[in-house]
């Protein structure tokens, strides 16, 4: 289909979202990363059976951290779709940017630069 | 195995207020297993530590490292060598293995990340309940293996209390009454005799520090 998405996205394959650790989002944030985004299959259709349930618990486990912490929530979330909706992937892509132009960037960046 | 909860961030972010450098001592023993105190949440907690400080403009350095069991002055020898690098220590072990590390380094700040909660069982991963109070004396031959103490809202020896209500305690319905719990029990294994015994209350009061030492051993030279 060839679509575009946007290009600061960076795409780490992972063999299922089941394999997405809290230290994988929380340490890209502390890293300076804008934000991270995790796309899983839809939920009931896990090859695993539920390796994309335990990675939304995941992501909301790292959402209340990062409130705890005093940076936007926001900045993380879990996307579901199947493997054959690349405009819905491209449509959460943009949404994702979206959600991240208006939060502005990273505080932390700063401190990833020395 | 004993069972703690990990402290509210504020909280530990308060307790090392001032602190520069501090290193983080996870136990490998208890508070792993039930996903508070081990090697991960050593981990996540630093990440966390590391950027609420940077937020705040006031950077910490934070060392882990997570030992088999801060219980054991065995284990606590790996850090002789390097406590003395750090202003603090912050420990996610239970209250005894912080206990143990402040004996063991008094001239050290030793900090507590965690609450701990209870000496329980592994429902499920994620899932603890709590089972023994540790009163120092077992009742559970002649209550069919139900603690009365810490499955009883009130601790009754010698129960039930006049709130049981069908098989709930009055505190709430999904509380299960303990009494009425130890009679099931008891009924299926034909011992109802027991039940009726009466069993002289643990003389609270008269608790302190306990210490137990086996047949055959002694107190190693040199500790009080």
């Amino acid at each position: 289909m060839r679509l575009d998405y946007p290009s600061n996205i960076k795409i780490i394959r992972v063999p299922c979202t089941g394999k997405v650790d809290v230290m994988h989002l929380l340490g890209s944030i502390q890293k300076g990363a804008d934000g991270v985004y995790t796309v899983g299959c839809l939920e009931g259709a896990c090859h695993y059976n539920e390796g994309n349930i335990r990675a939304r618990e995941r992501v909301e486990h790292v959402r209340i951290l990062l409130e705890e912490i005093g940076l936007e929530s926001d900045r993380v979330r879990m996307y579901n779709l199947t493997s054959g909706e690349a405009t819905l992937f491209v449509e959460y892509a943009k949404e994702m940017t979206a959600n991240i132009q208006a939060l502005g960037p990273n505080p932390l960046k700063k401190w990833t630069k020395a | 195995m004993i069972v703690a909860e990990r402290k509210p961030f504020e909280e530990i972010k308060d307790l090392l207020k001032g602190y520069k450098k501090v290193l983080n001592v996870g136990c490998g023993t208890c508070v792993a297993v039930c996903l508070t105190g081990g090697e991960k949440e050593v981990e996540v907690l630093n990440a966390e530590l590391d950027m609420a400080r940077k937020l705040d403009e006031n950077p910490i350095e934070l060392g882990a490292i997570t030992i088999e069991r801060q219980c054991d002055r065995e284990y606590l020898e790996a850090l002789d060598d390097k406590v003395d690098d750090y202003d603090a220590l912050l420990s996610m072990a239970c209250g005894a293995g912080i206990q143990f590390l402040a004996e063991r380094f008094p001239s050290k700040p030793v900090l507590p990340a965690v609450d701990t909660t209870f000496l329980g069982v592994n429902q499920d991963v994620g899932w603890y309940e709590e089972r023994c109070r540790s009163c120092s004396s077992c009742v559970l031959g002649w209550t069919g293996g139900i603690c009365p103490v810490t499955m009883c809202a009130k601790g009754v020896y010698n129960g039930p209390c006049g709130g049981t209500d069908n098989g709930s305690c009055e505190i709430h319905q999904d509380q299960p009454c303990a009494w009425f719990k130890i009679y099931e029990r008891l009924a299926v294994q034909d011992r109802l005799d027991l039940i009726i015994a009466y069993e002289p209350i643990t003389a609270w009061k008269n608790q302190k520090p306990r210490t137990l030492i086996q047949p055959g051993y002694k107190k190693p030279e040199g500790t009080e």
